[in-house]
């Protein structure tokens, strides 16, 4: 563990590679934990199903990459059938809790999330996937830093799909309602928006956005059944650290807990990346509880 | 029909009900010499279901991290079994008592750390908290890593095994129950129920909310530990994601037990325990590879369609036909 540490302090070159891979994978988190945000936000819901969602995108979009469809067609493919799967538990499970206790919105889409998490495993095995796309690496500072040119498109994309869903909110039609329902839902519904749509709408492009995330991460990295939560709870604590409709905060805290994770997966050793990714959101809610009791409120 | 039979329940006096229910399950392994294990996962379920419920129904913190003192309770139990070097008897009582020691420390330690946190921020933790526990489980050599332990084997002859660590789950269930019957009817189950209504308005009257909380959590922990060394010894061999610290079954099913028999209430978790685990026994052999989706979709049913549980269910009837608004 010392000696990691050591070897990155050492050579900074390498130290940057890892950080870079690190920056590079962040992207992907952010773009999840915008959707987290959204559906948060709009719809007052914890949505522990969002990694499982990633990961059905991501499966989808492997799916299609290996019956023929190019690469290039990947993310839309997935975006779009991830957007009618969330159209669609909107109006099978969703809409049921809504306006319920929020105990019962966490165990319900916990619920789901075990549902989809088995069915990928029944349906696609439990192997870990990648689709190899097959454009190589590029290297700097004479081969000490490699990053796969997949992962910078995969970077590019994520920050291009999130910046279209953020225009869409600020100007389209649609996005403003959703916009207004996320403010005030009565008055939204008083003044002729159809909230249960706007809802819909709502967790449909949550959908999306995840499919997008994940079609990206089983081009540029892997997927399994079994990291969705790990997804899930990387989404929530963006959130937390960004704070809820602050789209700058969430790109910038994805990003720093890409690296932070990928330094700490080094350092530690690979086998224990997801424990610190569950250790961090504990911390950060820990401290963020202390802080808050110094003014005496609390976390809630 | 149904309604005349529950009459009687509710007139029958509660000392009968458990007099009745001791004998039965004193008797049962001897009626059912085929499922004594079963039997045995039963009362842990029970243990599960009863000790969520303290922190879930009569505090209103729900919890899903729970799972987290039933593994350290397997490991702690397992470890002395091991290491120690002593009898096997001796080890055992030695290594329970040392399971139920770290998960009440654990408990006192997180408690302090998380209790203070309220609504889903403290379910989300509990989660975390949990999972992160299983991972790093995993990565300690110590303890076995990923490929997990195994116990000792039982001194006993073929059979007594399983029918010794009935009896010893069944003290567990009962010194359980019987702790949280009595727990319940004194102040301090007042007191957390006041939390539960108004925290902020019960520490406004002077109760020590966050303390209250604390010592609520270590007292299920101490059962929870316990439970996870039997279960440990039970099962033969103990996985730090799939046994001990394993959120997606054990973890998850005792909120949904809970919650099935009903939260808040003593009995409600006892009754969705036995429900649970019957129906459970009966159909996960017919559903062969898609049980764990049938869980999935079995826990979004009850939160959607049946929240209020059996004795919730029950309470309302009966408001029913007495005429009232329910």
């Amino acid at each position: 563990m010392v000696d990691n540490f050591l070897l990155l302090v050492q050579n900074p070159n390498f130290a940057l590679d890892v950080v870079l891979n690190g920056l590079l994978a962040g992207a992907i988190f952010a773009l999840a934990a915008y959707g987290m945000s959204l559906v948060w936000g709009v719809l007052n819901i914890v949505n522990i199903v969002q990694g499982e969602l990633v990961v059905l995108g991501g499966y989808i979009a492997y799916a299609a990459l290996s019956h023929g469809v190019p690469a290039y067609a990947a993310l839309p493919v997935s975006a779009l059938a991830m957007f009618a799967i969330g159209w669609g538990l909107y109006y099978t499970v969703i809409f049921r809790v809504v306006d319920k206790d929020l105990f019962i919105s966490i165990l319900a889409t916990f619920g789901l999330s075990i549902v989809i998490q088995q069915l990928t495993n029944t349906i696609f095995g439990s192997d870990v996937r990648s689709f190899d796309t097959g454009l190589g690496s590029f290297y700097m500072l004479d081969g000490a830093v490699t990053v796969a040119w997949i992962k910078v498109i995969a970077f590019v994309l994520a920050m291009v799909s999130g910046g279209v869903l953020w225009l869409f909110l600020r100007h389209a039609r649609l996005g403003q309602a959703i916009r207004a329902t996320a403010q005030n839902p009565r008055a939204a519904h008083i003044l002729g928006i159809n909230t249960d749509r706007v809802y819909a709408m709502t967790y449909g492009l949550n959908g999306a956005l995840c499919g997008a995330a994940g079609s990206l991460a089983v081009m540029a990295w892997t997927i399994h059944p079994y990291i969705g939560l790990p997804y899930t709870v990387r989404s929530f604590m963006i959130v937390v650290v960004a704070g809820l409709g602050n789209v700058g905060g969430v790109v910038v805290a994805g990003l720093s807990l890409g690296a932070l994770e990928n330094v700490a997966g080094f350092v530690l050793g690979a086998e224990y990346q997801i424990a610190f990714v569950f250790t961090l959101m504990v911390l950060i809610l820990v401290w963020r509880n202390w802080r808050a009791a110094r003014r005496r409120t609390y976390l809630s | 029909m149904i309604d005349p039979v529950l009459d009687r329940l509710r007139k029958t006096p509660e000392w009968l009900v458990l007099v009745v229910l001791g004998l039965v399950s004193l008797a049962a392994p001897f009626i059912m010499p085929g499922l004594v294990t079963q039997l045995a996962f039963l009362w842990l379920m029970v243990v599960f279901a009863q000790t969520w419920d303290v922190l879930g129904g009569q505090l209103g913190y729900n919890s899903f991290g729970n799972v987290i003192f039933f593994g350290i309770g397997c490991y702690a139990t397992a470890v002395m079994q091991r290491d120690s070097g002593l009898p096997y008897f001796d080890a055992l009582t030695l290594g329970l008592l040392l399971s139920a020691l770290l998960a009440l420390v654990a408990a006192l330690v997180f408690g302090a750390a998380l209790l203070g946190i309220r609504g889903h921020y403290f379910a989300i933790a509990t989660l975390g908290l949990g999972i992160a526990a299983g991972e790093l489980a995993a990565g300690w050599d110590y303890i076995g890593a990923g490929s997990g332990m195994s116990l000792p084997l039982f001194p006993g002859e073929l059979g007594s095994r399983e029918l010794f660590f009935y009896f010893v789950m069944l003290a567990i269930a009962a010194v359980c129950f019987l702790t949280l019957r009595w727990l319940y009817g004194t102040r301090f189950g007042l007191a957390m129920n006041a939390i539960r209504d108004d925290e902020d308005k019960a520490e406004a009257m002077g109760l020590h909310t966050t303390a209250i909380k604390t010592v609520a959590w270590a007292i299920s922990a101490v059962f929870l530990g316990l439970a996870g060394g039997v279960a440990g010894n039970m099962l033969g061999f103990i996985d730090p994601r799939d046994v001990a610290f394993s959120g997606a079954t054990f973890g998850v099913w005792m909120v949904l037990m809970a919650i099935l028999g009903g939260k808040g209430t003593l009995w409600g978790p006892v009754i969705g325990a036995i429900v649970f685990h019957i129906t459970k026994e009966l159909f996960w052999t017919y559903l062969l590879g898609w049980q764990r989706v049938a869980l999935g979709v079995l826990i979004v049913l009850i939160v959607l369609f049946f929240p209020q549980g059996i004795m919730g269910w029950l309470a309302d009837r009966r408001r029913a036909r007495a005429g009232g608004a329910a």
